[in-house]
């Protein structure tokens, strides 16, 4: 077998680094020891397919998943996934989760005293299309208090998962507001170093995807490990 | 252009609202040809206690060594009913448990076969990336010459090596240590 090309590694301080203290958790679950360097094999430049037909329109549509329409702010999120080269990702899963408008997770472990809303689950899925591009239709999480430090709240976000082509290009992050007057002072958001990196997870407002007299507009675009242009090392 | 890549985040304590649909304990279903094996094992803090918000997913070759992948150039049987995919929650006391086939050798970076292994993310509340580890088999002779292994101190290499349950070839213990004693090895991937 010829070899294939491996994806890209990240630039340094472009990612977070396993312990970062002031994000208390990470103490006892980050390891001690390096990572050790794999070269991408097969294993690695292979990854798992999900098939179109696993997509339906409630799933991206996070406000029709129940009878009524859940409360807050509605807003389109859209975006696409691209790798580091602008090429689009096709066909990708794009897995979100979130917080209602006011700041609470339909999750047992969610304790905080703010309502649950009846008609938002908070979640939903989409496979990207043949340019990259995804949409989903929510509403604003809202932000909320949780246990770090003394006065911990967490800015507003969006979870996402995406695959990639590759089980070398699988990414969990989160996706912030612009303006949060929360993010200097959240842990996970500044986890990582370099600062653009940082602001990379700020959506845009997007006058071009709101819906008049319906929906705000906010821009995310999701970008993976471009591929190494020469084979694998032997 | 040169874009670069977005930077990870953790996937927080209530990951399974999003992430539920996908879970996958059972990779093979009946016709799936192979030697069953069932892996359980815990995934375990500093401290040595259970992490009860983690999930790991898997990524394997069928027992043929083929992937269920575009790329995979093998010249093997594939089985449109396996797709090599599993995703497991851990529960209030770090637990895991899924039954799958033993996957068959795929090549690794040389053209020589690479001993069986499953490929395996790990995500939690506390861990700001994910962390790549791989499950090999005991009692596999390539254990011994595999690519992968062989980057591994070799008092280290055990923690990736799946442990055998005296009585049954079928069960197999695997356990994820995150930092401390016995801390299992995790890729640069």
């Amino acid at each position: 077998m010829s070899n294939l090309p491996g994806y890209r590694r990240a630039l340094t301080g472009t990612q977070p680094e396993y312990l970062h203290p002031a994000y208390v958790s990470s103490r006892k679950r980050a390891p001690a020891q390096p990572l050790v360097y794999l070269p991408h094999t097969l294993s690695e430049i292979t990854g798992p397919v999900f098939a179109p037909e696993t997509v339906n329109v409630k799933a991206c549509d996070l406000t029709r998943q129940h009878s009524g329409e859940p409360l807050g702010e509605r807003i389109i999120v859209s975006g696409r996934v691209l790798d580091e080269d602008g090429k689009p990702v096709r066909k990708t899963l794009v897995e979100v989760w979130q917080a209602n408008a006011a700041g609470r997770y339909r999750h047992k472990v969610d304790q905080h005293q703010a309502p649950l809303d009846a008609n938002f689950s908070g979640h939903g899925y989409a496979l990207t299309d043949s340019e990259g591009r995804y949409r989903f239709i929510t509403v604003r999480p809202g932000a909320y208090p949780w246990g770090n430090h003394h006065n911990a709240w967490r800015p507003a976000h969006v979870h996402f998962s995406v695959f990639g082509p590759a089980f070398a290009t699988r990414l969990v992050t989160q996706m912030y507001f612009p303006g949060d007057p929360l993010l200097p002072f959240d842990p996970i958001y500044n986890c990582t170093a370099d600062e653009s990196a940082r602001q990379q997870l700020i959506s845009a407002f997007d006058w071009e995807s709101t819906i008049p007299g319906h929906a705000l507009g906010y821009k995310f675009d999701i970008i993976l490990n471009g591929r190494e242009a020469t084979p694998m090392e032997k | 252009m040169t874009l670069r890549a977005t930077t990870s985040q953790t996937v927080g304590p209530f990951f399974s609202i999003g992430l539920e649909r996908l879970n996958r304990a059972g990779l093979a279903g009946p016709g799936i040809a192979g030697e069953r094996v069932t892996i359980e094992g815990r995934v375990l803090d500093a401290d040595g206690v259970g992490v009860p918000d983690a999930i790991i997913e898997l990524w394997q070759a069928n027992s043929y060594g083929k992937y269920a992948h575009p790329e995979d150039p093998q010249d093997k049987p594939m089985e449109a009913a396996f797709q090599g995919y599993g995703r497991i929650p851990t529960d209030e006391d770090g637990k895991f448990r899924f039954a799958t086939v033993k996957p068959g050798a795929v090549p690794g970076p040389d053209g020589k076969l690479q001993a069986p292994h499953i490929a395996v993310s790990v995500f939690m509340r506390g861990l700001l990336r994910r962390l790549v580890t791989r499950i090999y088999f005991p009692d596999e002779p390539g254990n011994a010459g595999d690519f992968a292994l062989s980057l591994v101190a070799p008092e280290r290499r055990q923690t990736l090596i799946a442990r055998k349950t005296p009585g049954t070839d079928e069960l197999l213990k695997w356990d994820v240590i995150m930092q401390g004693p016995g801390e299992t090895v995790f890729f640069d991937c």
